[in-house]
């Protein structure tokens, strides 16, 4: 079996790249060095070898069942889950007051990441955990803090994020599950969620939703929806399990990929009895939640860049050792045949796989470290900066690496050839774990819709003309090394485009045409997407410039180029769809399907 | 009782060796370096020690270059209390490293020491060894099971054959077999205590000894490919291919 993930291409992304050892100069990180950064990665890495990789396919195969009423899961993600409850990772970024390393959320994903290679669908319950967490930290009473986060931050509680129902997807706006007060400061709910992962399992001590739902009389829409927690046990003052509350398991869902993470119907208040508490304020349910999209979503990108990662690695073990075929030019037959490595449409699908997937990577730990940005940069205004990028480059970093990692997944199973399509070999399971990534956390439509019709035109554009700034800045540095002289003409033109088709879209949108504009949103999507991965490309082989010369730095400038020659051409055709709101799409009439 | 504990930095277990270019030896240069796995289970049975009372302190000790640091903070993040770090960019082999070690454990007195059996890239199992016959004490090599009994210490040893179970008196060498235990990870929170923890650096010359080395590698080759298998159709073909080709029988 290859390896899951390749330690140097994290190191140089964290070290050589995004000067993770920079971050100990900030308070928050003082503690820190690049040995306890290390050491954390260690950690996962065994942990992930030992716990969580070996259990990947029998959590596929052996999907979570009911058995009397029960949840069965495979009891390897339970022993996995308790490595990584042990070993503290529940709480990597937690104060130390808290039990936590106080890690950077840069150097937290990394380490997530890690997991995700293994086994993502095990790593979902501390996912879901971690950013339910998080959300009681940031909006919960004291009273709630106390009661929950200390067994969440542990890993007793799990968590998970209760949104979706039937009718309301997409559309969270829809949501129709009902909260009333009881009288004592308590709520008691009723409706159905379904798709809600890690909705019910023995794996955890307890089990804590958060509920989005409508007070009784709130008005309809986004903004009549306000944030429940309801736990599968009550919990005392004192942190013990009381009764079981009234939340009822519908059913399992059963799924394509991603078997691990049990799927779930879930009904809360069949009996009249669910007991939930408000969190946050009445109304700010959603925004709440939105307050803490960014980072969840760079959880989704991550994970589908990591799929893409383990594949790459499968795939180059497999080229390097399967034999097959004599070179193009070469006229004896009976010569030994070779690697497959060697044939160059072989290298080029690898190729391919690496630009997506250390793209991908480059991408979210990119984004990550806007996230430490925003936290802790001792100047206001350069917090905000951050926060402002990071807004606008979130539907790019949730949804480019879905798309292209899922590619970079279809591609390794096409280097295996027919083997690539069997279960004995891994990579069959990546592409189908990876392929809720484009659909889950907000679907790439959405992502699309987001990103023209919100994040581009905020504040008149401010945060795109951030992004286009550090663009700039790279391809000016770029521009001054003989090697990197085209790549750097290529990107400051892949920007100026850009920004030109963004400001038609804008003009379209402001002069009553937004349903046009927005009908090519998903082109607009990957043309930005593809301008961004080039950018990080070409900035992450600036750095590898750096490095004294060997398979890495030759690798990462190799990818960066077949990146610019192969993939950067297509956003002309993109921008083109766009700029001209092309019709073909938009004029379409459904029944005319 | 103070258990002082050996840890050696090598070439990750995980990592596919590579010889160098010219023979002299393996690719070190970019290479994942943790440490020798004997050595976790060293620590491990140190940190055991001292959860059940037995040890009060745990030293760990790692000779070599500066970033031998990381690993005796591994040591520390898993338990052990301080660290000594004997600097040198020196070649070591294991009479050096035994000298070196009995220069420390006459600093220190601890009652225990604690080796792994070997190293997973030189396998030398000669250190701990070497050490005992330095200092004069006994040894139990090849550790599977460790019971502290007032100052006696009775092993069970992985011999030929089977297990072997013997008493010696303290203080004592033990080197540790693959059974003895199951490391432990070093857990996040251990990870930042251990970075406060103290480590010592001293030299060779610091201890009077000269780690020269008294061996020359002539050359390191990679063993040899194995050839692919094939598939016999016949259980004569296959006797016959066992006679006339690996002449086995
Ligand atoms: C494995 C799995 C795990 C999940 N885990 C959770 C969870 O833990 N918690 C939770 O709350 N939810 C969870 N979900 C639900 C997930 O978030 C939804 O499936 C997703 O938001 C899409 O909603 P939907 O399935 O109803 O699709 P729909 O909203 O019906 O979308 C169908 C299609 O229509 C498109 N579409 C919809 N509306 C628009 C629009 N306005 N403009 C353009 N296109 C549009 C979509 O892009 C999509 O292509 C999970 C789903 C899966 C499959």
């Amino acid at each position: 079996m290859a390896a899951f993930v390749r330690r140097a291409d994290l190191d140089f992304l964290l070290f050589d790249w995004l000067d993770a050892e920079g971050l100990t100069g900030r308070a928050r990180f003082a503690d820190h060095g690049r040995e306890t950064f290390a050491a954390a990665l260690d950690t996962a890495e065994a942990i992930a070898a030992r716990h969580f990789q070996p259990h990947n396919r029998k959590a596929d195969i052996e999907e979570p069942r009911l058995e009397n009423g029960r949840v069965v899961v495979v009891p390897e993600a339970k022993a996995a889950l308790d490595a990584f409850r042990e070993a503290g990772f529940f709480a990597m970024e937690a104060a130390p007051e808290a039990g936590g390393m106080a890690l950077p959320h840069l150097v937290a994903q990394a380490c997530f990441g890690v997991f995700d290679a293994a086994n993502i669908a095990t790593a979902s319950y501390p996912l879901l955990t971690i950013a339910a967490a998080n959300l009681i930290e940031s909006f919960g009473s004291d009273d709630q803090k106390r009661r929950y986060l200390p067994a969440m931050r542990a890993g007793r509680f799990f968590g998970t994020m209760a949104l979706t129902e039937p009718q309301a997807g997409s559309s969270l706006g829809d949501v129709r599950t009902t909260a009333t007060p009881a009288g004592d400061g308590t709520w008691r709910i009723k409706g159905g969620k379904i798709f809600i992962s890690g909705g019910e399992h023995e794996l955890s001590d307890n089990i804590v939703h958060l509920v989005l739902c409508r007070i009784a009389g709130a008005p309809p829409g986004p903004k009549g929806l306000s944030l429940m927690l309801v736990s599968k046990y009550a919990v005392g003052d004192d942190g013990s399990l009381g009764r079981r509350n009234d939340v009822a398991l519908g059913g399992l869902i059963h799924k394509m990929g991603w078997r691990g993470t049990t799927s779930t119907v879930l009904n809360f208040g069949e009996r009249d009895a669910c007991v939930a508490e408000l969190v946050g304020e009445p109304g700010r349910g959603l925004a709440q939640m939105f307050q803490m999209m960014n980072e969840a979503r760079i959880g989704v990108g991550l994970g589908a860049a990591m799929l893409g990662h383990a594949g790459y690695l499968a795939a180059l073990d497999y080229a390097r050792t399967r034999p097959q075929g004599r070179p193009a030019d070469a006229k004896d037959v009976t010569r030994p045949q070779v690697a497959i490595v060697e044939h160059a449409d072989v290298r080029r699908m690898l190729l391919a796989q690496k630009a997506y997937s250390e793209g991908a990577m480059a991408l979210c730990l990119y984004a990550a470290r806007l996230v430490d940005d925003s936290r802790t940069l001792p100047d206001a205004d350069a917090r905000a900066h951050a926060h402002r990028l990071l807004d606008v480059l979130t539907p790019i970093v949730k949804a480019w690496p879905a798309e292209w990692c899922l590619e970079a997944n279809k591609l390794a199973i096409q280097v295996h050839g027919g083997y690539g399509f069997t279960r004995e070999y891994p990579v069959e399971q990546f592409y189908r774990d990876n392929r809720l990534n484009p659909i889950h956390e907000g679907t790439n439509g959405i992502q699309a819709l987001d990103l023209l019709g919100r994040k581009v035109t905020m504040q008149d554009g401010a945060a795109l003309a951030d992004l286009l700034a550090r663009i700039d800045a790279t391809a000016a540095r770029a521009a001054a090394e003989p090697a990197l002289q085209d790549m750097a003409g290529a990107l400051d033109a892949a920007a100026r485009r850009l920004d030109r088709v963004t400001q038609a879209a804008r003009a379209a949108m402001a002069g009553g045409r937004a349903g046009a504009a927005l009908a090519n949103a998903s082109a607009y999507l990957d043309l930005a997407g593809h301008t961004v991965v080039a950018w990080l490309w070409l900035d992450q082989t600036l750095a590898a410039l750096r490095l004294p010369d060997g398979p890495l730095p030759r690798g990462k400038r190799a990818a960066c180029r077949w990146f610019f020659r192969w993939e950067l051409p297509k956003c002309a055709h993109w921008a083109d769809l766009v700029e001209q709101l092309d019709g073909s799409v938009g004029e379409t009439d459904p029944d005319w399907l | 009782m103070k258990v002082l504990v050996a840890v050696k930095r090598v070439v990750d277990y995980n990592v596919k060796i590579r010889v160098k270019a010219d023979k002299t030896g393996v690719e070190t240069a970019n290479v994942k370096m943790s440490m020798n796995p004997f050595d976790e289970i060293g620590v491990e049975e140190a940190v055991r020690l001292k959860e059940a009372g037995v040890a009060t302190e745990i030293v760990a000790v790692s000779l070599g270059v500066p970033q031998c640091q990381e690993t005796i903070r591994t040591a520390l993040a898993m338990g052990a209390d301080r660290g000594i770090l004997v600097e040198t960019d020196q070649v070591l082999e294991p009479l050096a490293v035994a000298k070196l070690l009995k220069a420390v454990v006459e600093k220190e007195q601890p009652g225990l020491v604690v080796l792994g059996k070997q190293a997973i890239d030189d396998d030398a199992n000669q250190t701990g060894q070497m050490l005992a016959a330095l200092l004069g004490w006994p040894q139990a090599t090849f550790a599977s099971k460790l019971a502290i009994d007032g100052d006696k210490a009775d092993v069970t040893r992985e011999v030929d054959g089977g297990l072997e179970t013997i008493r010696i008196p303290l203080p004592a060498i033990v080197t540790t077999d693959l059974r003895l235990n199951e490391p432990r990870y070093a857990s996040l929170p251990n990870i930042m205590k251990a970075k406060k923890k103290p480590i010592e650096t001293v030299k060779p010359a610091d201890l009077g000894v000269d780690p020269a080395p008294r061996l020359v590698t002539l050359k390191v080759e990679e063993p040899a490919k194995r050839q692919a298998g094939i598939k016999v159709k016949t259980v004569a073909e296959l006797v016959d291919k066992l006679k006339t080709e690996a002449r086995v029988i």
